[in-house]
């Protein structure tokens, strides 16, 4: 590497803008926490109107797709994905914003290629990822139960 | 009330530890929501989900880790209910609601917005 380049990469590294990573994890901490706690309100509200363990579990996560899908809707899920850069991905949140968000991106390019096939571009490969783990998990599980 | 902190605490914990991955590898948000399901999925499988589960509530079920929670769990409860068939059938059946809620109202939300210049 010659002088040059070398002395150019340090300029680089010394002007390359730093991530004020406290502050983001900060921020992260307290949006992914606050969209947790709704969780958590949403699921004491449920079960106390007497609804069965097993739907809370389903009813939770959809509510906050519901949610979800109306923020990114009117717009408002990217100034707060903006602000809570990982504490809106993480919750299930981020998942519902990547089906919905290309959806209405997509629409335009067509029902089928385009928003049919575009909601699945990050939900897909966490979908197959997930769905292959399990079903190596669940032939193990089976497996010890033999033994 | 308690278990309000610990949903806020634990939920904001995962949140936290996704984000010094954002900032500090170029894993992108694709790679670390698989990464979390997979992760999720695995730490179930070894039993070292669970507790966090009991412990807090929507804090460890609401971010995707809980989405591989649920993927385990589901097939889990499908292989001691049909042997080996649950092994494909359990995943899915489990996280069907968020999955599918997320798809109609992808449907939904495209049929009565229009996408705007970023």
């Amino acid at each position: 590497m010659s002088v040059q380049k070398a002395a150019y990469l340090q300029y680089v590294e010394k002007s390359a803008k730093k991530s004020p990573l406290v502050l983001d994890c900060t921020k992260a901490f307290f949006v992914g926490g606050s969209i947790c706690l709704i969780g958590q309100l949403l699921k004491n509200l449920y079960t106390g109107w007497g609804i069965s363990e097993e739907n809370v579990n389903a009813l939770v996560p959809s509510s906050i797709v519901l949610l979800t899908a109306i923020l990114t809707a009117i717009g408002l899920f990217d100034q707060l994905a903006k602000f809570g850069g990982a504490g809106t991905l993480v919750p299930i949140s981020g998942f519902a914003n990547a089906v919905v968000a290309p959806a209405i991106d997509n629409k335009a390019e067509g029902w089928v290629l385009g928003l049919g096939a575009k909601i699945f571009i990050i939900a897909g490969p966490v979908i197959l990822y997930g769905t292959l783990a399990s079903v190596i998990y669940g032939v193990v599980y089976w497996v010890m139960g033999l033994l | 009330m308690k278990e309000l902190l610990y949903a806020f605490l634990i939920g904001g914990a995962l949140c936290a530890v996704a984000q010094v991955l954002v900032d500090k590898t170029k894993l992108t948000p694709a790679r670390i929501l698989v990464a979390y399901v997979v992760s999720g999925v695995i730490l179930t499988a070894l039993g070292l989900y669970e507790p966090l589960v009991k412990l807090a509530g929507a804090g460890a079920t609401v971010p995707l880790t809980g989405f591989g929670y649920s993927l385990a769990k589901g097939v889990e409860q499908a292989v001691n209910e049909r042997g080996l068939i649950g092994a494909i059938t359990g995943g899915l059946t489990a996280t069907a609601a968020g999955i599918t809620a997320s798809l109609i109202l992808a449907v939904g939300a495209a049929l009565i917005s229009r996408s705007k210049p970023r």
